[in-house]
């Protein structure tokens, strides 16, 4: 009957599953403040639906970090009682949904990552990751098939939507080269081929990046410069915001069932 | 989500020169036919029931709000993914239901305006506030409850579009409605705060959702066409009557009291339930209810803010077709 933060045992693949789960779960939040509120009944339910992908995703890593972990911890207790320093998301994920053209252009950055991950991960030799790497990769192709088509019609749509989308990939891509990093505590996961390595992804990334804004009539930034720090629990300030509504109940009623 | 028990305006039967086809129409209504949408209807079963059917429409839609209130804040992984499904399911019953009101003439884009404008209503109950996260067990408890008694009966109307989409709506509102209720079960089976939550909420809700049935029989207005028609098929009285007998029987088993302290059984087994507030009815259709303005401020907001979005889509449509005019010219 606590509502403190819990301790967490970092091993590598603990870490790791971790990792994933928080940028799964943080975009599927952020993907959900917007039920309700979407520009279109389609878009609701199509925002929603990713969003539901991303926290059944979500459940499924914090559930194997748990079971490695092998303390008491659970999926509720990862995502409900950790501040913002154990959060390990990327720094993308995180970031405010501002208008449709920034949560798209997020969600773009993301899923033609995670499509590419997740199908690699299809390899991995922990048979539990390569079982959720394949559930997920069918929901990621979704994904990223939504968001490019968004892309293309908001830069090949007004002169206000192309001035949005392009205004969004300015605000974000400083995020984007968090996704390729590899740590220390990666490195050994890669090697023993639990892990793929996320720089081998970024070739291809990149050629879908670029097919899909030259399509829809927009520019990628000249800008190098890639922010991180996510991944270690040095986030941005919205985090936190985030963190105190999603653990609102948890932090209030600690250690009931719901 | 629901509509409520909808009391239709219009009675002039504009179609009476052609008292031929009204009578043949009735007889087929008489029948038990289903009347499809290429088929002759009077003009004002066509309006009646674009009216009911396109506010069941905005009430899937505006009930998402209360609801989605709580998507960010639920207290476990696996709510939080239950609700969000809940919520998208109901966006999926608005759109079932505008395709279905659309067969009758009118298109979308009308009649949201219309409810944006404030012209078209929406269920009185989507304007009580979702204050604690017992509000949403209580929501699909009671609120999607009452809606299955009042749907069911729907699924026998006699407009075929209609009566498809009730079917299928039913099938997931009874999920809803179970899902619900197990949240309230976790609440009572929880701690003392837990059970007071639950408590506190069933206080809230149990009279708004009465009046979810409409108005009493005895006030209820042009009830005869709707009947005549087999668009209703039970007064608002009855399927409220048959609410209350079902539901008393689960808040007990949930140990929750409800908020009638003048509840009575009848030899017949049916719980007598004591005078409703029509007065708060009233003033919550006029406008008047705790979060009508908020409502209707956050559909406004969504339909305004999203405007750029629908024309950059409808930009690039028309741009894309006439690149594969060209090309096929080529």
């Amino acid at each position: 009957m606590s509502c403190a933060n819990i301790q967490v045992s970092e091993t590598p693949l603990v870490l790791y599953a971790l990792r994933r789960a928080d940028d799964a779960l943080i975009l599927g939040h952020r993907l959900s403040e917007w039920c309700g509120h979407a520009p279109l009944l389609e878009e609701d339910m199509a925002l929603s639906n990713i969003a539901l992908d991303l926290i059944g995703q979500a459940r499924e890593l914090y559930t194997f970090a748990a079971k490695v972990e092998g303390r008491d911890n659970d999926e509720d207790k990862l995502a409900y009682l950790r501040d913002v320093r154990q959060y390990r998301n990327l720094l993308l994920v995180e970031q405010p949904n501002g208008d449709f053209a920034q949560t798209l252009v997020r969600q773009f950055f993301y899923s033609a990552f995670a499509d590419l991950y997740w199908r690699a991960m299809m390899k991995s030799r922990d048979a539990t990751l390569a079982a959720i790497a394949a559930k997920s990769e069918k929901e990621s192709a979704y994904h990223l098939r939504h968001a490019s088509e968004w892309v293309i019609r908001l830069g090949d749509g007004t002169e206000e939507s192309h001035r949005r989308a392009q205004g969004a990939i300015e605000n974000l891509w400083a995020f984007t080269g968090e996704m390729f990093a590899v740590d220390d505590s990666e490195r050994g996961l890669i090697d023993a081929g639990i892990a793929v390595d996320p720089g081998s992804l970024r070739g291809r990334w990149l050629t879908t990046i670029t097919d899909v804004t030259r399509e829809a009539t927009l520019a990628l930034p000249q800008n190098e410069w890639m922010q991180q720090g996510g991944r270690s629990g040095r986030h941005s300030e919205h985090l936190g915001h985030l963190l105190s509504e999603l653990q609102s109940m948890q932090r209030t009623f600690p250690g009931l069932t719901w | 989500m629901y509509t409520q028990a909808l009391n239709t305006a219009e009675t002039a039967d504009r179609d009476l020169e052609d008292a031929g086809k009204a009578a043949q129409f009735q007889a087929r209504i008489d029948a038990e036919e289903r009347i499809e949408p290429n088929d002759w209807m009077p003009a004002a079963y066509r309006k009646t029931l674009t009216r009911q059917i396109s506010q069941h429409a905005h009430s899937e839609i505006v009930g998402m709000l209360p609801e989605g209130n709580w998507i960010t804040r639920a207290p476990t992984l696996r709510r939080k993914a239950a609700l969000l499904a809940k919520v998208q399911d109901e966006c999926g019953h608005g759109l079932y239901l505008y395709a279905a009101a659309e067969t009758l003439g009118s298109s979308r884009e009308e009649l949201v305006d219309a409810m944006l404008a404030g012209k078209a209503k929406y269920s009185s109950i989507f304007n009580y506030p979702t204050l604690t996260w017992a509000d949403i067990g209580t929501i699909g408890w009671l609120v999607d409850g009452a809606a299955i008694m009042n749907q069911i009966p729907l699924c026998r109307c006699s407009y075929g579009p209609y009566a498809r989409a009730m079917i299928r709506v039913c099938k997931e509102e009874s999920f809803h409605q179970r899902q619900g209720y197990e949240i309230m079960v976790t609440l009572c089976r929880g701690s003392e705060e837990q059970k007071a939550m639950a408590q506190d909420a069933l206080n809230r809700w149990w009279w708004p959702v009465l009046m979810m049935f409409g108005p009493p029989d005895a006030t209820s207005q042009h009830s005869d066409t709707s009947t005549k028609w087999k668009i209703k098929r039970f007064s608002n009285d009855e399927l409220r009557q048959k609410f209350v007998d079902a539901t008393v029987p689960q808040a007990q088993y949930l140990g929750l009291t409800i908020p009638d302290p003048g509840m009575t059984q009848d030899a017949d087994g049916h719980w007598r339930y004591s005078e409703i507030d029509w007065a708060e009815f009233k003033q919550v259709l006029a406008g008047n209810g705790p979060c009508n303005r908020d409502r209707m401020a956050a559909r406004r907001k969504a339909h305004e803010e999203g405007a750029w979005v629908r024309e950059a889509a409808a930009s690039y449509a028309a741009k894309r077709a006439q690149r594969q005019t060209a090309q096929a010219a080529e």
